[in-house]
């Protein structure tokens, strides 16, 4: 297996590490750097618990290469709430409707969904549902995330 | 009991926003992969290729070369721990249960090997390079295969794991049968489920000292955990320390460690280094146990009116080589009408082994009952010529019909599956759905409207060993802060908010300062955790009466210290009231630090400290009621299926937070509409399961699951707080409603007679274009042409002149926990017999009659239960068969030679 030397900013700190080529960048992530919010759940691209946005754009931390994301900037489930601990307008969304149970595939579903908010961005509801329907929830039925969906349109509307 | 005081905040009932979402959505929570310890190694199981056979060989010589593996353990490196695989009730397994195949393999998957090495990718590198050689044999997989087939498990006569009831129907329901003005028999045949928690089984195993461990688990109760774990390598249950802080998802599957868990832990304590295994997703749709595989006749007799008058159940489920429960799932016809009028019933039911994984737990494990009634009752509706909404009022009880008594002994007194009906249709308009049905129709669209009713029995507690009651230890610290350590395990169940509201509204404080401790075996005391849809009720319950305890311990100091009647003391917003004298307040806090730092100013008999434990065990069961409305449009020219609306209408007593209790129903909704629509683990004929990843098994995404309305009733129960548990009944009123929508909207082509499930867009073109587009038809007949023909079982008429009864026979009657060995002995007397049975129970004495060679007698027993067995033997030279009749646990074959 060969080594690889890469940098990368996560979150907006620095951090350099040696990985093997095969090491996906959602294992890095976790087994190297310890940011354990970024769940492994199918490790096949289907699922999108794993989702991690990479220099603006979202993307399968399972199916990327850590060795791919040299020199990016990640953002992770751990860098969207402000430092004073004030929630994400999406994290929020989610807890004020009861968007997650057990938590697991949360983190990518807020990734996406956090994608799409923002300065200047006004996505309609149909399109975070449509950018929903490559995560996978086993507990709530989508009811909340349509929710919260619901309100963070409103609330850019 | 619930008597609010004025002013007082009430939480109990509001949709507060969860505790637990804070830590999970910003990455804090702390899953079993998220566990990290100091030398920590890592675990991959090589598993058997094959689905039966005898293993020849095992070479990891190539495997031990990989740099970086520590040690390769089969099943004969574990020769030397005493190690105990138990099943969910801690008993022991029929089929014994090894961690590691022991010589032989019984299905694609079983465990053979397992690497320990420093990372999981060079562990699953090794177990790649392990050579395992298989003499192999041809594999039962299907039930049909299991029913004909050679046993799974070598030295059992067959392949029934367990069996109750009786194939032949009854002679007085027989009649009530016969004389039915309509009798409606059905069919369905259930797939196999993938449970699919969205985290994977896994478990971090570490070994403390001799007999100490911490053990991080995905697990449904680290209690349980813990138990199991000291049962299975006979260690001090204290010895056993399990944390479980976050699990992403159970349903059933995590309802106890299986095979691989407990070869980690096994593993951890052999090598002597912390051991971490996480299930890959390859591992948990074809490894870990799966659900449902059933196969059930329904049949029910109607009177003219459209009255049940009796009905007959044939239950079976292809449980696989190593089940969790060996079991027949009897709980199926137990609690098929609880909701319902319905005054005889009868049934065999069976559990078969096969060589394919283990069943294990999920939502609603007996959900079969629902599925097949309220799908039948749609079909006699139809054919008797009466509205779906009129079969179900002449035949749903109501509060006016109770109390009652099904067949099988439940009574039930305060349920309320009529009313939830009733405020069903109240709340959703069928004429107007049955006009617009009518219009589409003429368009070319095929609407459908499907109806279901039932019963969910909940918190179950006493009568099974895991099943018991809640702990609930509750503490005003010296700094005034709530504290409550209890005995419940969230998998996303939102506990540490609802027993929350649940101590924050009793006690009179803020809902942020209260703050509970549950999810580590050293924190509270045992409990299943979630399991049973129990939580709520038990746990609910405990943190109810705890509370209420320490808050009349307040009261009690209050009083005595500010010299007041504890009448006119209230306790709002953490600080305690006299009243009248507004300005005579406290916190909680000065009476804290009085009560742990000053004993000597307390009231005589109060002891030191602010602090109250309790321990609820509630009633046997708490049955919470639903009624279910959807409607769907079903596509002629592609056979898809599009949920339009779909309406709850449920009672689960007192609601403590409607958004944990509609989060639920909602997800137990989504996994129904995955079981009827998309997910399916198929396998072909030697055993390879077909469905590895998740483009194989589809499970719902947002765009399948539409937005659910809920219409709450809330009729207390009668334990502490009045709450009824809602975890499973999304998943078992679910698949009917939606089955019964569809079949509703396929009207204008015709009837589903035989509903196999998953109904894909295939099966569904099957019904409109009337011919076999799924290819299950000519799947059938193959089977059926291929099916060995059934053994003669005739009677062989006694040819061969008078048999002696008398005399001393060895005989074996086939009971559900197991043969009973015993010898009889007989004496006749004309038409009259005597005799008696001698086993190791004792001597058993019984009087009878004769009419030839047949000899019928009555026993009254008194263990494990009493209960009258009525015998029914037939003597035919040197042997004797038969049954013996066990009420409403059906009957048991007995059979025997001369002594």
């Amino acid at each position: 297996m060969s080594d690889h030397r890469i940098e990368l900013t996560v979150n907006g700190r620095k951090h350099g590490g040696t990985v093997e080529a095969r090491t996906s960048l959602g294992e890095f992530l976790r087994e190297q750097l310890g940011y354990t919010g970024t769940h492994l759940a199918c490790e096949h691209g289907v699922c999108g618990a794993c989702t991690v946005s990479v220099d603006g754009a979202v993307a399968r931390s399972c199916l990327m290469l850590a060795v791919q994301a040299d020199g990016s900037e990640v953002t992770t489930v751990e860098g969207l709430a402000e430092a004073d601990g004030t929630l994400h307008p999406v994290q929020q969304a989610m807890r004020d409707n009861f968007g997650l149970q057990c938590g697991f595939c949360t983190p990518g579903i807020v990734i996406t969904l956090a994608s799409l908010t923002g300065e200047g961005k006004e996505p309609t509801e149909q399109e975070m549902i449509d950018a929903m329907s490559g995560h996978i929830c086993r507990c709530t039925g989508y009811q909340g995330i349509r929710r919260a969906i619901r309100q963070l349109t409103s609330e850019t509307a | 009991m619930n008597v609010q005081l004025p002013g007082a905040h009430r939480y109990i009932g509001e949709r507060t926003p969860r505790k637990e979402d804070a830590r999970l959505l910003t990455g804090r929570g702390q899953f079993a992969d998220d566990v990290r310890l100091a030398g920590m190694l890592h675990i991959a199981f090589a598993r058997s290729p094959v689905a039966r056979g005898t293993i020849t060989a095992i070479d990891s010589a190539a495997a031990r070369e990989v740099p970086g593996v520590h040690a390769i353990y089969t099943q004969a490196d574990f020769s030397g721990v005493a190690l105990n695989v138990m099943n969910f009730f801690f008993g022991p397994c029929e089929a014994p249960v090894t961690i590691l195949a022991d010589g032989r393999v019984s299905c694609v998957g079983d465990p053979v090997a397992m690497v320990i090495a420093d990372s999981r990718a060079i562990a699953e590198d090794a177990a790649a390079l392990i050579e395992i050689e298989i003499d192999e044999e041809d594999p039962v997989i299907t039930l049909a295969d299991a029913r004909g087939g050679a046993p799974v498990h070598p030295g059992k006569d067959d392949n029934i794991a367990q069996e109750m009831g009786d194939e032949d129907i009854d002679e007085d329901l027989q009649a009530l049968l016969d004389g039915a003005a309509h009798t409606i028999t059905r069919t369905i045949h259930h797939q196999r489920i993938a449970q699919s928690p969205m985290e994977t089984r896994g478990c971090v195993a570490t070994c403390d000292g001799s007999e100490e461990m911490t053990i991080w688990i995905s697990c449904q109760s680290p209690h349980l955990v813990a138990r199991y774990v000291s049962l299975a390598f006979n260690l001090p249950e204290t010895a056993i320390r399990v944390i479980a802080k976050d699990v992403g998802g159970g349903f059933g599957l995590k309802n106890f460690p299986w095979r691989e868990e407990v070869a980690v832990i096994a593993a951890a304590r052999l090598f002597g280094r912390p051991i971490k295994w996480i299930e890959d997703r390859f591992e948990s749709l074809t490894a870990s146990s799966h659900a449902r595989e059933q196969e059930v006749t329904l049949t029910i007799g109607f009177d003219a009116d459209g009255k049940m008058v009796g009905g007959f159940g044939d239950y079976s489920s292809n449980n696989g080589a190593f089940p969790m429960g060996e079991d027949c799932n009897v709980a199926v016809h137990m609690f098929m009408w609880p909701a319902y009028k319905m005054p005889a019933y009868g049934f065999v039911s069976r559990g078969w082994y096969s060589n394919t994984m283990g069943l294990g737990g999920y939502r609603g494990p007996w959900a079969m009952e629902s599925l097949i009634r309220e799908t039948l009752l749609d079909d006699a509706a139809r054919e008797i010529g009466i509205d779906p909404i009129e079969i179900r009022r002449k035949n749903l009880i109501y509060l006016t019909d109770q109390p009652n008594t099904t067949t099988f002994g439940i009574e039930v007194t305060d349920i309320t599956p009529g009313e939830c009906f009733d405020k069903l249709l109240a709340n959703f308009d069928v004429p107007a759905f049955r006009k617009e049905q009518a219009e589409s129709r003429e368009q070319g669209r095929y609407l459908g409207l499907g109806l279901a009713a039932y019963v969910e029995p909940t918190a179950a507690a006493g009568q099974m060993a895991p099943m018991t009651g809640e702990l609930a230890t509750i503490r005003i610290e010296p700094t005034g802060k709530v504290t409550a350590s209890l005995s419940t395990h969230s998998q996303g169940h939102g506990t540490a908010t609802t027993m929350a509201q649940v101590i924050a509204e009793r006690l009179g404080v803020n809902f942020e300062d209260v703050t509970i401790f549950e999810g580590d075996s050293a924190i509270g005391g045992f409990s299943p955790g979630a399991a049973g849809s129990r939580q709520a009720v038990i746990a609910g319950g405990a943190a109810w009466t705890a509370t209420d305890m320490l808050a009349d311990k307040v009261k009690e100091i209050a009083a005595h210290l500010y010299n007041a009647n504890a009448e006119t003391i209230t306790i709002e917003g953490g600080m305690v009231h006299i009243e009248g004298t507004p300005e005579m307040s406290h916190s909680l806090r000065e009476i804290a630090e009085i009560a742990y730092g000053e004993p000597a100013r307390l009231p005589g008999n109060t002891g030191a400290g602010l602090e109250a434990q309790f321990r609820y065990q509630p009633p046997p069961f708490t049955f919470t009621s639903a009624a279910h409305a959807c409607v769907v449009e079903v596509d002629a020219d592609t056979g898809f299926v599009k949920i339009q609306r779909w309406i709850s209408s449920e009672d689960c007593g007192t609601v403590i937070n409607p958004g944990v209790v509609e989060g639920q129903i909602a997800g137990g909704l989504a996994q129904a509409i995955g079981q009827v629509l998309l997910e399916d683990m198929p396998y072909d004929a030697r055993g390879n399961p077909l469905a590895a990843t998740f483009k194989d098994y589809l499970m719902p995404t947002i765009s399948d699951v539409p937005d659910f309305e809920y219409v709450h009733a809330n009729t207390p129960s009668q334990t502490i707080g009045g709450m009824r548990g809602v975890g499973e009944g999304g998943a078992i009123i679910g698949p009917p409603t939606l089955v019964n929508a569809i079949a509703d909207a396929l009207q204008p082509f015709g009837q589903i007679d035989l509903l196999e499930l998953p109904l894909t867009p295939s099966r569904i073109l099957d019904i409109v274009e009337s011919r076999d587009v799924s290819g299950d038809a000519a799947k059938r007949a193959k089977t059926e042409a291929e099916a060995p023909a059934e053994e003669a079982t005739a009677e062989v008429a006694s040819s061969s002149g008078e048999t002696s009864i008398d005399g001393a026979w060895n005989m074996t009657m086939k009971t559900p926990a197991g043969p009973q060995e015993m010898v009889g002995h007989f004496a006749t007397d004309g038409g009259n017999v005597t005799g008696k049975f001698t086993s190791d129970q004792g001597d058993q004495e019984f009087e009878g009659t004769v009419e030839g060679s047949r000899v019928k007698f009555n026993l009254d027993v008194e263990q494990p239960m009493k209960i009258t067995l009525k015998y029914d033997l037939l003597f035919e030279g040197d042997g004797v068969s038969g049954k013996a009749k066990m009420g409403m646990f059906g009957s048991a074959k007995t059979s025997g030679t001369r002594a």
